[in-house]
């Protein structure tokens, strides 16, 4: 069982090397932080990460996409062993681990250059950094739970100090508190959940986990959910995701985002092993799921629509796509209950062909976003605009971006939500009037939810880049040269080809589909002919992309001919006969969603403030528009304050008087005594 | 032998698409009593436009400038999606209703950032309501194509689901056999094209302020070529819809009967078109959502229906 080939040592060497870049990173950081340290670490950090990530990207690759492999170093943890694994599985959650850690180390690299030495020290920055992506790569191929665990704790704290970089500011410092609360809150869950199986099966192995058919698997499977999906920001669990993203720097996010928020959908798949045989499975797990994933999805591009922060805005659309793939999945698991194999087949395929596209187009709107935070100083799209044409480059690259996670043919994103959406349509093959409702209203959902994220995104792309500067941020403004840009052309190649190429994108989902536990061999037979028509689809998909970009091309040429003779004359922009306009009079991030805030207000949570002044000498007028997170202000705010008064309450028992302990000391054994004897 | 004949339907339709926003316009003026403009007069202004220089917006960038053709070309290559004249399109596969719903999408998308380009606050003004009432229209066409899918798959229609299935003459043989609830769906085509395709009662492609106007105000700056395309664009856009409501109505037939009960169709769609926009007045913005939600009711209530059966 336990066989290792070549790809396997391949991987080991990235891990080691990983190890020993944070090791290194990790000798600097301990030293006096001076201009060559921090020269030294933004060297060895982000050489290692990008070295260790081709590696293992290599070694992804090299042993056959579909094989599975696993591995067990002689190490020997206490309690546990150092087993790990690779099959189709691992090694798709892991692409976007590989490929956003090299983007986002050399972008991090060129970010962080100038880096002020009494402010930063970026050998701990790097040292996390590399320690994340350990965490990160251990955890989507650990086969042992205590590996897992172990590993999900070092990915799940090295954030906090990645995301605490601007330290002196009270609100990233807030913020990361949110992050470490809330993913110790997901890892408690986690902890329990792994105990609970450990009980029963009586080994830590994933494999031994799996053999068993555990008892009280609901339980189970709710610890599951809320402990990952706290990982992957379902809500209500995603408070803490808006504020950890704008906080952290840009490379951070884009990890975080692109890869790190695709471990709590990829425990929760990997998590369906351990409770026994699919058939036996309960029905409404999959509802369950699609019913979080879509409230979560639409719940999130809403507030996503409200947003005024870019990178607050790319967060909440973050939270987005974790629900529509967690509502994919959800509809794998109501096609494997209900016997369906295109729903199965294509429910899970369209959620693990959506995370890779995800990951692609994220990663580059938060690396964009960053240049832009560079440039200008903010993200605040209030300040900004008309950046299009102060930075073609990185305009156009977000452009891609903001196009293709707005779900428009032919970039990739479009085709996940195209496997998504026809996963739901044979709805007729399930059982019951209820069902089929409900199957056909997450369609519904889902359209508006795409409906809806063409205009967050036509929002956010032509809030910052076009229409003219809306403040003096937006002009005085230090551009990058166009070759710094270039490690975000990897995720924008990817958001290219996922869509022209989607067939072939889609390919490399196909062997999951074999290794998704609950995914069983009587229904992988009919499931391999779906995905084949599926595949035959997106080529046509394809194509049609190809000819509508080689037309829009033709169109563009035929116009640019046709103005050969007559050329083009630049005149000022119709503003009904008033010439007199300043940019201060164009729309703004906020006015532009209040024609939808009258509709989604409650969701959307637009708060409005007004100060109006009249009078013969008025004050300056205020306008405030914003929208905060309803759930952490109407629910967790109230709730962390509730405890914080009952734990107030108990400081009666510490009041500092030493024999007042003695006191309690002497009780206690009293109490103990009188126990034993009974 | 089908593609040439599908071909030929397909360019008929390009060719004819600019003459149903005359027959609009001809409908409009008998109606307020005025002889109006020539039938023929989109093509003359295409034909003057595509001559004509341009001037752009001071500070605008290539999303301007590219704007009206990707809005254009995605309307064309949508367009090639749908049954023309009872051909089904040889391009059709299944699902190919998301593809196209999608590639309207793209030529929304890219006309509110063309707007968005000009950073005039009326242009802005234009492409926020669009966002918002294009992502209003899409679930409930998809509720629309549900309801014709659903009814298709229990029918036992064996053939993989496409465009050309539900729009070619498929929805009367339904009402035949028991499903009249179908036509109820002709009211939302009937509004998604209103919608869609910004007329009255949703907007007023003509009024003299641009205060109150959603898709016009969001190509105030455009002229020459680029007019041209905008123009040409939005009449193949009226087009789809068009056919997508004649694809409703129009049994199968022998394809030169069906051509020509198409070509009625139009007809009478522009007609209509014209008479709605003679008899009532533009409704006010915040209302505009009821009127889709109403749509959306519409056809999710057609939808529960068939699933009844």
């Amino acid at each position: 069982m336990f066989t290792h080939g070549e790809c396997m040592e391949t991987f080991l060497l990235a891990l080691l090397l990983m190890a020993v870049g944070a090791l290194l990173t990790g000798v600097v950081a301990l030293r006096p932080v001076s201009v060559a340290t921090n020269r030294t670490a933004n060297f060895i950090g982000p050489a290692s990460a990008a070295a260790a990530c081709l590696l293992g990207a290599y070694g992804l690759f090299s042993g056959g996409w579909s094989s599975a492999e696993s591995f067990i170093l002689p190490w020997g943890l206490p309690f546990g062993s150092f087993a790990l694994g690779l099959d189709p599985l691992s090694r798709l959650f892991l692409l976007p681990v590989f490929a956003l850690g090299f983007t986002c180390a050399l972008s991090g690299c060129i970010s962080l250059r100038h880096c002020d030495p009494s402010e930063h020290n970026l050998g701990a920055h790097w040292l996390f950094y590399l320690l994340l992506l350990l965490g990160m790569t251990c955890v989507m191929t650990a086969r042992d739970a205590l590996l897992f665990m172990l590993s999900w704790e070092i990915m799940s704290l090295s954030p906090f100090f990645l995301i605490d970089f601007n330290d002196r500011d009270r609100l990233v410092q807030d913020a990361s508190w949110v992050y470490l609360v809330a993913a110790h809150l997901g890892a408690v869950l986690l902890i329990a959940f792994f105990a609970l199986l450990w009980q029963q099966s009586g080994s830590t192995l994933f494999s031994a986990m799996a053999m068993k058919s555990p008892s009280h698997v609901t339980a189970l499977f709710l610890l599951a959910l809320l402990g990952f999906g706290a990982k992957a920001g379902l809500a209500p669990l995603h408070v803490w995701l808006p504020e950890a993203h704008p906080a952290a720097p840009s490379h951070v996010s884009a990890l975080l985002s692109g890869a790190m928020l695709n471990a709590g959908l990829y425990g929760l798949i990997r998590s369906f092993d351990f409770f026994g045989p699919a058939q036996l499975l309960p029905g409404w797990w999959g509802w369950l799921l699609m019913a979080v994933g879509m409230l979560t999805a639409l719940m999130g591009i809403l507030k996503a629509l409200a947003q005024s922060n870019l990178k607050r805005l790319l967060a909440y659309s973050s939270v987005e796509n974790m629900g529509l793939m967690v509502m994919g999945a959800g509809i794998g698991l109501v096609g494997i209950h209900t016997g369906s194999a295109w729903t199965a087949a294509l429910g899970f395929s369209g959620c693990l062909f959506h995370m890779l596209n995800h990951s692609a187009f994220k990663g580059l709107l938060f690396l964009c976003a960053g240049e832009v935070l560079h440039a200008t100083g903010t993200v605040n799209m209030t300040a900004l605009g008309g950046l299009q044409r102060r930075m073609p480059l990185l305009g156009a690259l977000f452009a891609l971006g903001a196009a293709s996670i707005a779900c428009l043919p032919p970039f990739n994103g479009f085709a996940g939500e195209f496997v998504l959406s026809l996963s739901m349509i044979r709805s007729l093959e399930l059982p019951g009037m209820e069902q089929k409702i409900a199957m056909l209203a997450c369609l519904t959902g889902l359209m508006l939810t795409s409906g809806v994220s063409a205009a967050v995104y036509a929002k956010a792309y032509g809030m910052t880049f076009l229409g003219q500067p809306r403040t003096s941020a937006a002009v005085d403004i230090h551009a990058l040269e166009n070759r710094l840009l270039l490690p975000l052309l990897v995720p924008a190649a990817a958001c290219v080809c996922g869509g022209l190429f989607a067939p072939w994108a889609f390919k490399m989902v196909q062997p999951t589909l074999e290794f998704i536990p609950v995914m069983h061999a009587g229904l992988m037979a009919p499931a391999g002919h779906v995905i084949a028509s599926t595949e035959r689809l997106l080529t046509h998909i394809s194509l049609f992309g190809g000819a509508a970009l080689l037309l829009v091309l033709i169109a563009v040429l035929a116009r640019r001919a046709l103005l050969a003779r007559s050329g083009v004359k630049r005149g000022p922009v119709w503003g009904c006969g008033y010439q007199y306009g300043t940019p201060r009079i164009q729309y703004t991030p906020a006015s532009f969603v209040e024609p939808a805030s009258r509709i989604f207000g409650h969701v959307m949570g637009t708060t409005v403030k007004v100060t109006k002044t009249d009078g013969l000498f008025p004050d300056p007028a205020s306008l405030d528009v914003d929208a905060p997170d309803v759930v952490r202000g109407k629910f967790y705010a109230p709730l962390f304050q509730l405890m914080e008064r009952a734990c107030n309450a108990l400081k009666i028992l510490q009041n500092g008087l030493v024999n007042m302990y003695i006191l309690y000391i002497l009780i206690t054994l009293v109490a103990l005594l009188i126990w034993g004897i009974a | 032998m089908n593609l040439w004949r599908y071909l030929a339907e397909f360019a008929l339709a390009l060719v004819l698409a600019p003459l149903s926003l005359g027959i609009v316009n001809r409908v409009k003026a008998k109606f307020s009593g005025r002889h109006g403009k020539p039938l023929l007069q989109l093509y003359y202004d295409i034909a003057k436009l595509l001559r004509k220089g341009e001037v752009v917006g001071k500070g605008t960038t290539w999303v301007f400038s590219a704007g009206p053709a990707i809005a254009m070309t995605s309307a064309v290559v949508a367009l090639s999606l749908l049954p023309l004249g009872g051909v089904a399109s040889p391009f059709a596969f299944q699902g190919d209703f998301i593809l196209c719903a999608y590639l309207l999408g793209m030529g929304r998308f890219a006309t509110i950032l063309a707007a968005l380009d000009t950073g005039s606050p009326f242009e802005g003004m234009g492409a926020s309501r669009e966002a918002l009432f294009g992502a209003l229209a899409e679930p409930v066409l998809f509720l629309a194509l549900l309801a014709l899918i659903t009814t298709a798959e229990s029918l036992g229609v064996e053939k993989e689901l496409s465009l050309s299935t539900l729009f070619n003459g498929f929805s009367p043989q339904a009402w035949l056999s028991g499903r009249p609830e179908l036509i109820m769906l002709i009211f939302v085509m009937g509004v998604l094209l209103l919608v869609e395709n910004c007329r009255i009662p949703v907007d007023d492609p003509n009024t003299h302020l641009e205060l109150t106007m959603i898709h016009e105000v969001m190509v105030l700056d455009h002229s020459g070529p680029n007019l041209a395309f905008v123009l040409y664009g939005s009449a193949v856009k009226l087009w789809l819809f068009a056919s997508l409501l004649t694809g409703l109505v129009i049994p199968v037939m022998p394809v030169w009967a069906h051509t020509l009960c198409s070509l009625l169709g139009m007809f009478l769609a522009a007609c209509a078109v014209g008479v709605i926009e003679s008899v009532m007045a533009r409704l006010r913005m915040h209302v505009v959502p009821a009127l889709v939600g109403l749509a959306g009711s519409v056809a999710a209530f057609v939808l529960i229906l068939t699933l009844v059966r």
